[in-house]
């Protein structure tokens, strides 16, 4: 793992890695919502509001996924001292936050008609609102310790301690609604099981795939982002040195 | 632990990794076990056997979920106002609802009343729908698994 610590190296694989995650996973995706909003058939009780299920769910998974992301990220930055893990748990920050954010709404606007309501406090709910707010915590926290980093007052672990500590938050989304009566339904997807039909299954997981590669490709264009304003803010300190 | 006494020390990002990785499981049972205690404060909504186990005083607002037996909605001479059994595995409770129903409202599909209790019958003043994990086309909804498999490869 160490072999990618030299940001040379890794700028030069991402360089080519980035477009070739995006590019696919931008075909997959808008093939698999174009399959979801013209080709797949009425649900027998929703009829026509089944369509969101292709941006809601990857959105769902994603938003998951992105906090998954910056844990381990910042478990690696912890423990190995990995000078990339850091950046990547900062640049998987504001993807997994949209994520989630698309998730909220497209939920929202989808409950409306399903339901009768907008919202309600239930646990899936709730917990994945709170997800959304430890998203902003996270960017504001990272981006203050960036701006210590840069003011020479070392570099701060708070960053990584709190992306570890909001991990707690994604089993308890997973669980809320097995363990709590709620109005969201429990898991349609469960290991080797699905109660999903196949005319929805297989536009969804291809949504998925194409989501995820997506995020990936985003998260490596950040990583990009965030070592060439590091690089940028080195080379105008040692310019005011000298 | 005698670190000291023998040279090969464990290494710092050993030590580091066991700290952190009890840290954080410590952490992840403490809140799952946080969430899973507030397991009935936390519920939504009542079930029919809950709610004729241990009924809430008169007058306090509480939510009925459930699933709308089959063949029990009875919509009133005044056109707004249905009645209505809302039932588990092993009870049933009578609710009364005037207004407009959302779309997923039907027989032998999951609601959420929100209301009290007058008497035995539960007075809902909002319904909510529920839906459950499944989603089948509209076609294929009276056909049987078989059946519905035979479609699909059909139209391959």
């Amino acid at each position: 793992m160490h072999g990618f610590a030299n940001p040379a190296r890794f700028l030069r694989m991402a360089r080519w890695l980035m477009p070739l995650m995006l590019v696919p996973g931008l075909i997959l995706a808008f093939g698999a919502v174009a399959w979801g909003l013209f080709m797949v058939p009425p649900d027998r009780l929703m009829g026509q509001t089944v369509r969101i299920l292709f941006i809601h769910v990857p959105s769902a998974w994603l938003g998951m996924a992105g906090w998954s992301t910056i844990a381990i990220a910042s478990l690696v930055e912890l423990v190995w001292r990995h000078p990339l893990a850091g950046i990547a748990a900062r640049a998987a920050a504001v993807p997994g936050a949209a994520f989630t954010a698309i998730c909220l709404a497209t939920g929202s606007i989808w409950a409306r008609p399903t339901w009768g309501t907008w919202w309600v406090w239930d646990g899936r709910l709730t917990s994945f609102l709170i997800l959304l707010f430890l998203y902003f915590g996270y960017i504001a926290l990272a981006g203050a310790a960036q701006r210590d980093a840069a003011a020479g007052e070392g570099a701060s672990r708070v960053t990584a301690i709190f992306g570890l500590v909001g991990a707690v938050n994604i089993p308890i989304i997973n669980r809320s609604v097995v363990w709590w009566n709620s109005l969201h339904q429990p898991p349609s997807i469960t290991a080797g099981k699905s109660s999903i039909d196949a005319a929805f299954l297989y536009p969804l997981l291809i949504a998925a795939l194409g989501f995820t590669l997506i995020f990936g490709g985003l998260v490596l264009a950040r990583m990009r982002m965030l070592l060439a304003e590091i690089q940028t803010e080195a080379r105008l300190r040692r310019k005011a040195m000298a | 632990m005698n670190t000291q006494t023998k040279p090969p020390m464990i290494k710092a990002k050993h030590q580091r990794l066991v700290l952190i990785v009890f840290a954080v499981a410590a952490l992840i049972g403490a809140g799952l076990l946080a969430a899973y205690a507030l397991s009935k404060q936390a519920a939504y909504f009542y079930l029919p056997s809950e709610l004729v186990a241990k009924p809430p005083e008169a007058g306090r607002a509480v939510r009925l979920g459930g699933m709308v037996e089959k063949g029990s909605i009875k919509t009133q001479p005044d056109g707004v106002t249905i009645n209505f059994f809302v039932k588990d595995d092993k009870a049933r409770v009578p609710v009364r609802f005037s207004g407009i129903t959302p779309d997923l409202f039907v027989e032998g599909s999951g609601v959420v009343a929100e209301g009290r209790m007058e008497g035995t019958t539960f007075v809902a003043d909002n319904l909510l729908a529920k839906h459950d994990e499944k989603y089948v086309p509209r076609e294929m909804k009276n056909m049987s698994t078989a059946e519905a498999k035979a479609v699909i490869s059909e139209t391959k």
